[in-house]
């Protein structure tokens, strides 16, 4: 007799992918990858799935519904973390895209496992982009996948079955039971692979064991998945500290961190266009902030027109901002010139003082450095304000009442009432900073909810806006 | 001799912190819940790394207490002299060690599935007696829920290391050892009680059941438990069935008000009208009479109002009397619950193991006192002696022989753990 191993590892190589390091593109994430990687590679895997990661996350804190979510999510995948059939055309290379699949989930891995919060999220997400993935394979492939994983699944004998006939009817009456043929199938797991079923009588349980149709095997394969994500977190937490590994990878490790908490990849950049035709001048400024700047530069310009004046914090934030806008140098020395205008600063001494900074701030001085306007990754992880500083990101460092009042204030004119701020109040203390202010968006636009910035997309750049 | 109404003697006032030192000096089987909690003859984790928490007189309550032997659990118990002491769940540390552990850092690991049926929230169906009492009648809804739960837990979970205990005044707990149960998480917690909840809302809910599918048919576990509640013909006899209990002992439809919630939950005003103008003018008319009253009414009615009225009489057996759980009490590995042998501070009763085979028979108001135990130490006249001399003895026996099973039933683990590992 060919022995099982034997047996499985005959119809691998008799099959047309045998030559494919990864059979399939499901993956369990049991094995870690073991092959050598440069450091590059080892960052930019990670934040593409950092990426997709956090537009799960939002999704979710958003309510979308499941069918909206996966097309939302497919798009993004496509776009940021391809995962093709094997059945895709010869041009594709499937096997590196599933190593970078394979290797992003692992380094994402090392980067959440040390908090609990982290982990919980990870769980949850990593779950969510398996079940999309799981839902959009074909029935073929995910047999396949789950063979090769050798499920300790008992098929219900018929015999059994038979015997059961009554009840098994009576729990799932819209399963047919073919005149003389044998019995639906059924398999036959320990109630514990599938709580959810069992929490809500959804199968017949005899003796500790669940008998689930074929039809919900989503169901267990899904809580398989999540159970094995959240051991091997447990393992790897504690593997981390004999990661002697050096300043090299620590530091990534953090940022990715940063980045989940904060909502958005911190790599998200926004390239300084040339805009679309259209010059901002200075004297434009004041018009266009009531609209379409996002809370966090309507808070900075506010205070500016207030106070006269800006801290240093608040000053580079909104320079570089206004810089993305559209703001060529010689506009951005005007707007700064009159700003401070009437304020404790003269003439003289904004020439002497601040003029420099802003040429530096548009790489004119100096080294020459082009610096890129601040993502909200940023702007929400770094320095906090303090008393006299109006910098960062109002929905999280603002109370929720002065929230509510700056929201009201500023945005009242927009179509804001009070009636969206409970909403928004909830995003703000579960920490999802961007999708509040994905929402303000969309409230003062007239834009549906769910729609983003255009296609779903939630706010992770204030230029965005 | 004595009667049974000298037990609670002046003498022995449960109360006076000598009577509790007596009975844990001299009566408290230590051997027994120490096999049953460890599952095992030598000291192993289940019991060294087990929380017990004390309540003190003057209501001090300790916490995080845990012991590595059953001779230092005695002493300790006889040093403190608790009025009742709770067990928790297995940690991943000693106890008593906790405050020298980072924040945090103890967390329960194993703990038996728990489960608390309390007579209080039986008030609103139970009609001989209210608020702190109980009696041999009304038990018999704890009965009835015992057999329920037990079939349940045994048939659709497979558990079978089950010990039922009463609670010492108006309820019972019972506990599942088997290693499996254990190894449940809060979440598999969770997730089971969800199975087993059927009886829903506060009283202010008229209609507290509603678990049927969208075609209007019952789980099979839950067709179990009416059968259970209600055995057809054939069916093993029981005492505390729906027609004994709810017709015919607490006769739980006699007066207008009562009459008027069955009325409501049958859920056909046509039937509800017949049925009214009968009894409101006998007010002597039994439950029992009602309810023939009610099948005969039905026989009149075309299949489907019988389809209809008939599940809602199914759901009202199950409203009256299938077991009200404490939720709370299962969900949390780290829940404490108060330790079989206890006494209870108001009524001095013992809380002894009840057998679910005779639960039927079992009368809260027999069961042995603080007071009554020691007074048959007080008539062996010298002779040495502990529990094994007294009524208690038949008890600790019942414990000893389930903790011998779970013991072998672990051994037996054991070694099929080990033979694997080839």
């Amino acid at each position: 007799m060919i022995s099982r191993e034997k047996r499985a590892a005959a119809s691998a190589a008799a099959s047309p992918y045998a030559h494919l390091t990864y059979q399939h593109r499901l993956n369990f994430y049991d094995e870690p990858p073991r092959y050598n990687i440069t450091l590059d590679e080892f960052e930019s895997c990670a934040i593409d799935r950092l990426r997709i990661l956090s537009e799960i996350e939002s999704c979710l804190a958003r309510n979308r519904s499941p069918e909206d979510m996966k097309t939302v999510i497919d798009a993004q995948c496509r776009k940021f973390l391809p995962l093709d059939a094997n059945t895709a055309s010869k041009l594709v290379d499937v096997d590196a895209q599933r190593k970078r699949d394979h290797l992003g989930h692992f380094v994402l891995r090392l980067a959440f496992c040390r908090s609990e919060e982290l982990r919980r999220r990870f769980v949850k997400s990593e779950t969510m982009l398996f079940r999309i993935r799981y839902e959009l394979a074909d029935q073929n492939e995910v047999n396949q996948f789950l063979e090769s994983k050798k499920f300790a699944w008992e098929k219900a004998s018929n015999g059994e079955l038979q015997s059961l006939k009554s009840e098994l009817i009576a729990v799932h009456p819209r399963l047919p039971w073919p005149e003389n043929g044998s019995p639906p199938a059924y398999y036959k797991v320990n109630w514990t692979s599938v709580p959810d079923l069992v929490a809500q009588r959804k199968v017949l349980l005899r003796l500790g064991k669940a008998y689930v149709p074929a039809t919900e095997q989503e169901s267990i394969v899904l809580q398989e998945f999540q159970e094995r994500i959240e051991s091997n977190l447990d393992r790897t937490a504690k593997a981390l500290p004999r990661l002697d590994e050096d300043d090299r990878i620590l530091p990534i490790l953090g940022h990715l961190a940063d980045g989940l908490l904060a909502g958005i990849p911190m790599d998200s950049s926004f390239a300084v266009t040339e805009g679309d035709g259209v010059t901002i001048t200075a004297d434009m400024i004041e018009d266009l902030s009531r609209k379409h700047f996002p809370l966090c530069m309507r808070n900075l310009h506010d205070n500016l027109r207030k106070d006269k004046h800006l801290k240093h914090a608040g000053r580079l934030q909104y320079t570089l901002f206004l810089k993305g806008f559209g703001l060529t140098l010689d506009e951005a020395i005007v707007f700064w010139r009159k700003s401070y205008r009437g304020g404790k600063v003269k003439d003289d001494d904004f020439n002497k003082e601040y003029k420099y900074n802003i040429r530096h701030s548009y790489g004119q001085e100096g080294k020459r450095a082009d610096y890129p306007p601040m993502n909200c990754a940023r702007i929400i992880t770094s320095q906090q304000p303090s008393a006299q500083e109006s910098h960062g990101c109002p929905f999280k460092h603002f109370s929720i009442e002065n929230l509510d009042t700056a929201l009201l204030t500023k945005y009242g004119s927009c179509g804001m009432n009070s009636s969206a701020l409970p909403e928004i109040n909830k995003y703000v203390k579960d920490g999802h900073y961007h999708v509040a202010c994905t929402r303000v968006y969309e409230i003062t636009h007239n834009i549906r909810k769910g729609e983003g910035l255009g296609g779903g997309e939630s706010v992770t750049h204030p230029n965005l806006y | 001799m004595a009667s049974k109404d000298d037990a609670m003697n002046v003498d022995y006032d449960v109360s006076q912190p000598q009577v509790m030192f007596q009975f844990y000096k001299r009566l408290y089987p230590y051997q027994a819940i120490f096999h049953w909690l460890n599952q095992d003859h030598a000291p192993s984790r289940l019991f060294t790394h087990r929380e017990f928490a004390f309540t003190l007189q003057g209501d001090v309550y300790l916490r995080y207490q845990s012991f590595a032997t059953a001779e230092e659990f005695q002493r300790e118990v006889c040093r403190r002299s608790p009025t009742r002491f709770e067990i928790g769940a297995i940690y991943n540390a000693r106890p008593k060690d906790k405050k020298v552990m980072r924040p945090g850092a103890l967390q329960p690991q194993r703990r038996e599935l728990v489960f608390d049926i309390d007579m209080t929230d039986y008030d609103s169906v139970r009609t001989c007696c209210t608020d702190k009492k109980i009696c041999a009648r009304c038990w018999g809804f704890i009965a009835a829920a015992v057999r329920v739960l037990d079939s349940g837990l045994r048939n659709q979970f497979g558990y079978r290391q089950l010990l039922w205990v009463y609670s010492g005044r108006r309820g019972i707990h019972c506990w599942v050892s088997d290693a499996a149960a254990m190894d449940l998480t809060d979440d598999q917690r969770r997730a089971l009680m969800a199975w087993l909840e059927v009886v829903k809302g506060s009283k202010d809910t008229a209609k507290k059941v509603n678990v049927r599918f969208k075609n209007g048919e019952l789980h099979p576990a839950l067709s179990s438990a009416v059968r259970i509640l209600n055995p057809k013909e054939g069916d093993p006899a029981t005492r505390w069935n729906f027609d004994g209990l709810i017709l015919h002992d607490q006769d739980c439809f006699k007066n207008q008000e009562q009459w008027e919630d069955l009325l409501k939950l049958l859920g056909n005003a046509d039937i509800a009208d017949s049925l009214r103008k009968t009894w409101q003018s006998d007010t002597e008319r039994t439950s029992r009479r009602k309810w023939e009253d009610l099948v005969k009414e039905l026989r009149k009615r075309d299949k489907k109002t019988q389809s209809s009225v008939l599940h809602a009489m199914e759901e009202i057996i199950l409203q009256y009397m299938y077991p009200r759980l404490d939720m709370e009490v299962s969900k949390h590995r780290n829940h404490l619950l108060k330790a079989p042998f206890c006494v209870h501070p108001s009524t001095g009763r013992v809380c002894v193991p009840v057998d679910p085979a005779t639960v039927d028979d079992f009368d809260p108001e027999r069961v042995p006192t603080v007071g009554q135990l020691l007074s048959e130490l007080d008539r062996l006249d010298g002779v040495p002696g502990g529990w094994e001399k007294t009524s208690l003895k038949p008890y600790v026996e019942m414990l000893e022989r389930h903790a011998q099973g779970i013991i072998q039933e672990a051994r037996q683990g054991r070694k099929a753990a080990q033979s694997l590992e080839f």
